[in-house]
This record gives structure tokens, C-alpha cells and sequence, in this order.
């Protein structure tokens, strides 16, 4: 079975606050769902429920096949979480921690002592395994939350904000840990940072306000934005009208706009003059082939071409706060 | 059941993993000491026997058990830890009995502590040790209804100051259901019955009848029932945050 996460029509209100509104989706083995959304938009609700910490008030979750409000016991032993803020008894050493998830887990003797020996390594936790987590610095403190997460090798894991909070390194360092679990398992993680998406995800949601808005491979995110697959072109020693006439009239070519140097104000008379170019396609189409045929045509001399792949950034916003990026 | 043995040894051991456990067992141990050979007038009764020991108890643990109780649940809630406890493939009812055998098997070993006053009565007289090993029972049955009710108020808040106070305000109200400071309240227009009622409801009367070295299977049900009582009401509050 490759659908291992199941969630339909899930809603939860917090009082008179709708939290998650009707939102469906399904998660299937080797997928990485990159969970996105403004603070707010019910994306920890989302997994809470997922989780079975919190019951929602009408749709359904399964996973791995099991009911979670039906069957919990059964659903979580599937699960591996991390949940917001990666939360610990601070009080037990990082040893002890963990050799008590891997007892709850139904693990004993050589077995627990094995599973534990192989997740510290995997998630570099040897130099604080007799410290005490509340001593632990942060980027610890969320590879411990991780190592108890995947200690039992579960089908499905949820991971809060895996990367929240740790520097490049670190970031690094779980983003390697997840690309390679991948293949082997459904993953669900949610995140702030729309270069996680493209790190790590094979798919990226959005949601807003309780709702999905946006469903998708992160490549078909890029799409949408409003740069996607534009090229830059930078010439030099060429004339700008004629430059800008003869990529104008390569096919799939929207617009051909002048940048100044440096992307700023454009600079006047000199000899060995610099031209920057931005070629807009029509509806985000690949023009880079017919822009290199163009150049290769009239033997401009390149500095540099690049093709865009579309900010996320822009598209998140534009999906998520209609209303401000619209006026 | 093995589920609520790792609960049970996590919870235990960060007893000791903090200074709470020193601090409990150091003042309990103290204030036992101190009420029983002063207040309770241990030399000037010349009675070999440990009565007035035990009749301080309820007063020990109006304070002390909310102490130890407040924790239990709201600090899990606090410190978020709840939601990875509660995400872990184990039942409400093991989590609940986990955590509060852990906190008595602490409160027992608090008592066990307070083995210097039995050597005491034991070398100045001739006690009869089935009655003080009776009260010790009682205290233990009496200290861990105190904690069912405070495990229970606990899951309701994640303010530990307010699980503390309407716990110990609840246990005050268990306590004095079997004083004349209530029951004349009610038995000057109450029928009988209803005054037997409160009273029969307060710790007071199935703690004394216990110390006092008669065993009777109804007080030990009357406690294992109030515990079971207030664990189960500590699960459906759990049940009901859930849904929230």
C-alpha cells in the first residue's frame, strides 16, 4: 500500500475560531509534503490531529491504514512526530530520553539498546548523550526531538518545522537526513522556509485561513510566479535597439525589457557598453533555446545568461495575502 | 501494563533528577518530626504509640501533596511535552496511572523516611506495631487520594499555582467534612442521615478508624475508590482538552 497518509475533509474549530477548515490530502510512501502556510493558517492544528493529540471535530484521518480517532494505539506505533518546537523532558540526559521512546515503543533489551546506538549516530548525538537536554543547545535539542521521531522506523513522519532554529550546517545536516529517509517513507513537514520546499519536498501545500489554496510539485509552484522562466541576458558591445528587436521577434517571447547596470539605472555613451536584457516568455514557457539561437544568430558577445525560475517567496505571498499584493 | 511501568520509572526517576525530591522528603520529614514531638505533645501524652503522628497528616499533606501534584499534568502542558507523551502509542489510562504510581510510590518512600519516630517509640516504650504499621497503610491510602484529586485538577490547567490552590482547596473540603466545623453546619437542621453522609464522605473518619488499628475493608474501599474516582475524571479531562 503507498497511500499511507489519508486525511478527508478535516475540520477543527478552537472555540469560535475556525482552525482548519475542510482540508483533504493524502500522502503516499516516498513522498516529501511540504506543508506551507502563514503562522496561523492551521498547519500544526492540521498535524496535530494527524498525530492524534487533538480529535477534530468532523472529517477523518488514517494512517497506514488505521483510523486514528478509532484506532490510536495502533496509528501512532506508525507515526513518528516532532511536534512544534521540538518539546522534551529537559530534566532526563539525552540517553535517558531516548531509551525511554524506544521502551514506549515496545523496544527492550539488546533490541532498544541497538535502535537507540543507530539513531544517535545517524542524527550526531554521541557528544551529548549523558548531558542533560535542558543543557543542550537549540540545534541539539532539535536533533534529539528528531532521534526520538525516527528511532522506531515509522512509515509516516511528521516533523514540525525540522529546521527551525538551527544554522546553515545543521540545516543542512536534516534536510541530507530526510532526502534519504524519503524513498522508504511518507513524510509530512511543515515549514516557514520556502527554500526548504525546493531542498527537500516532492510536493508543497499550502494553506490559508484553515483551507488549502495550493496543491502541487514545488516546480509547479515556481510556475505561478510572475518571473518564471524569464531570461537575463547580458551582451556587451551590442546596440540595445536593435538587440532588444531581434529577441522580440524570437518565438514565445512576451517582452524584452532594458535593465539598467547592476539592475539599475541604465548607463549612457561609453564604448565597450554593458546591455542587460530581460526576456519575459509568454505564459512562463522555456525561451532560453531560442533566446541562445538569437544570440547565436547575430554573434553577440554573452556575459551572462540566466533563466529564472520564479521567486516562491512571491508566490506564497500572491496566494496567501491576495488582498495586500494585489493593491 | 508494561506501558505504565516505563511512565511509571520516567516520571520516578525525575523526581530525583530535580531538587523536589530532597525538598519533599526533607520538609516532610521535618514537619512530621516537629508536630508529633511538639505540637502534638509526643512526651507529655506518655503514650507509647505513634497516634498523634498520624493525626497530623491531613494537615501535612493539604499542602504538601498539592505541591507534588500540581506538576503531574500542568507542567507537561507548559512545557509542550504533553503532545509528545500523548503522541506516543500508549493509552490515557496507562499515562494517568503511570504518572500518579510514580507520584505515590514518592509519597511512600517520604513515609518510609519517618522511620526514625517508630525507632523512637519503640526504645522509649513497648507500641503495638500492627496499629502503627495500620496507620502507615491508612496514610499511604489517605496520601494517595490526595494525589488522585491533585493529578486530576492538574490536567486542568497548565498554571501550576492554580492546580495547586484548588487542589488544596478541594482536599480541604475532603478533610473537613468530618469536622465539627462542618458537620454542625448541617446537623443543626439536616436529618441525620444527611449529616452521616457528609461525614462519611471526609477522609477524616476512614483515616482515624484506620489509625486507630482497625482494618476495615470499607475505608480501604472507600479510599481505592475516591482514587479511582478522581483518576478517571483526570482521564476524561484529558479527553475532553483533546477536543477542545
Amino acid at each position: 500500500m503507498s497511500e499511507l497518509v489519508r486525511i478527508e475533509n478535516l475540520v477543527k474549530h478552537f472555540g469560535p475560531i475556525k482552525a482548519v477548515d475542510g482540508v483533504s490530502f493524502s500522502v503516499a510512501r516516498g513522498e516529501v509534503l511540504g506543508f506551507l502556510g502563514p503562522n496561523g493558517a492551521g498547519k500544526s492544528t492540521t498535524m496535530k490531529v494527524v498525530t492524534g493529540f487533538l480529535s477534530a471535530d468532523s472529517g477523518r484521518v488514517s494512517v497506514g491504514g488505521e483510523d486514528i480517532a478509532a484506532n490510536p494505539i495502533a496509528a501512532k506505533r506508525r507515526i513518528g512526530y516532532l511536534p512544534e518546537g521540538a518539546p522534551l523532558y529537559s530534566d532526563m540526559t539525552t540517553r535517558a530520553f531516548l531509551e525511554f521512546t524506544a521502551a514506549i515503543r515496545g523496544f527492550g533489551g539488546e533490541e532498544k539498546r541497538r535502535r537507540v546506538a543507530d539513531t544517535v549516530t545517524r542524527v550526531a548525538l554521541e557528544s551529548v548523550l549523558e548531558q542533560p537536554i535542558e543543557t543542550l543547545s537549540k540545534g541539539f535539542k532539535r536533533r534529539v526531538g528528531l532521534a526520538q521521531s525516527i528511532l522506531h522506523d515509522p512509515e509516516v513522519l511528521v516533523l514540525d518545522e525540522p529546521t527551525d532554529g538551527l544554522d546553515p550546517n545543521q540545516k543542512h545536516e536534516v534536510r541530507s537526513l530526510i532526502r534519504e529517509m524519503a524513498p522508504r517513507k511518507a513524510i509530512v513537514l511543515s515549514t516557514h522556509l520556502l527554500e526548504e520546499v525546493d531542498a527537500v519536498c516532492t510536493r508543497a501545500v499550502i494553506i490559508s485561513a484553515g483551507r488549502i489554496v495550493s496543491d502541487g510539485t514545488p516546480e509547479a509552484l515556481h510556475a505561478r510566479a510572475a518571473g518564471h522562466n524569464a531570461v537575463t541576458l547580458v551582451l556587451r558591445g551590442v546596440e540595445s535597439e536593435a538587440a532588444r528587436a531581434a529577441l522580440a521577434a524570437a518565438q514565445g517571447v512576451r517582452a524584452v525589457e532594458e535593465l539598467g547596470a547592476d539592475g539599475g539605472a541604465g548607463r549612457g555613451g561609453n564604448g565597450a557598453e554593458v546591455l542587460r536584457l530581460r526576456i519575459l516568455p509568454e505564459d512562463g514557457r522555456a525561451v532560453a533555446a531560442e533566446v541562445s539561437q538569437v544570440v547565436r544568430e547575430r554573434g553577440w558577445k554573452v556575459e551572462e545568461l540566466t533563466v529564472d525560475r520564479g521567486r516562491l517567496e512571491d508566490v506564497f505571498r500572491s496566494i496567501t495575502a491576495p488582498d495586500r499584493t494585489r493593491s | 501494563m508494561s506501558n505504565v511501568l516505563v511512565i511509571f520509572r520516567r516520571e520516578f526517576q525525575g523526581y530525583f533528577a530535580t531538587p523536589i525530591a530532597y525538598v519533599f522528603m526533607g520538609v516532610f520529614v521535618a514537619l512530621a518530626g516537629v508536630f508529633t514531638m511538639y505540637i502534638g505533645g509526643f512526651f507529655i501524652r506518655d503514650q507509647a504509640d505513634l497516634a498523634t503522628f498520624f493525626s497530623f497528616h491531613p494537615w501535612l499533606y493539604l499542602f504538601l501533596i498539592p505541591a507534588l501534584a500540581m506538576r503531574l499534568w500542568a507542567e507537561e502542558r507548559r512545557a509542550g511535552t504533553i503532545e509528545l507523551l500523548l503522541t506516543l502509542p500508549i493509552t490515557m489510562p496507562q499515562a494517568v496511572l503511570g504518572k500518579f504510581f510514580a507520584a505515590w510510590m514518592f509519597t511512600a518512600i517520604g513515609l518510609v523516611l519517618t522511620f526514625p519516630l517508630w525507632l523512637t517509640v519503640n526504645y522509649l516504650g513497648d507500641p503495638d506495631n500492627g496499629i502503627i504499621l495500620a496507620g502507615y497503610l491508612g496514610s499511604l491510602l489517605m496520601a494517595g487520594a490526595y494525589l488522585a484529586i491533585g493529578s486530576c485538577i492538574s490536567a486542568l490547567t497548565r498554571n501550576q499555582v492554580i492546580a495547586f490552590v484548588v487542589t488544596a482547596a478541594v482536599c480541604l473540603l475532603f478533610v473537613l467534612s468530618g469536622y465539627p466545623l462542618v458537620l454542625d453546619v448541617f446537623s443543626a437542621w439536616a436529618p441525620a442521615f444527611l449529616v452521616e453522609t457528609v461525614s462519611s464522605f471526609g477522609f477524616l473518619r476512614h483515616f482515624e478508624s484506620i489509625i486507630k488499628g482497625v482494618i476495615d475493608l470499607r475505608d480501604i474501599v472507600y479510599f481505592a475508590s475516591l482514587i479511582a474516582l478522581w483518576l478517571f475524571v483526570n482521564v476524561l479531562a484529558l479527553d475532553v482538552n483533546k477536543a477542545r
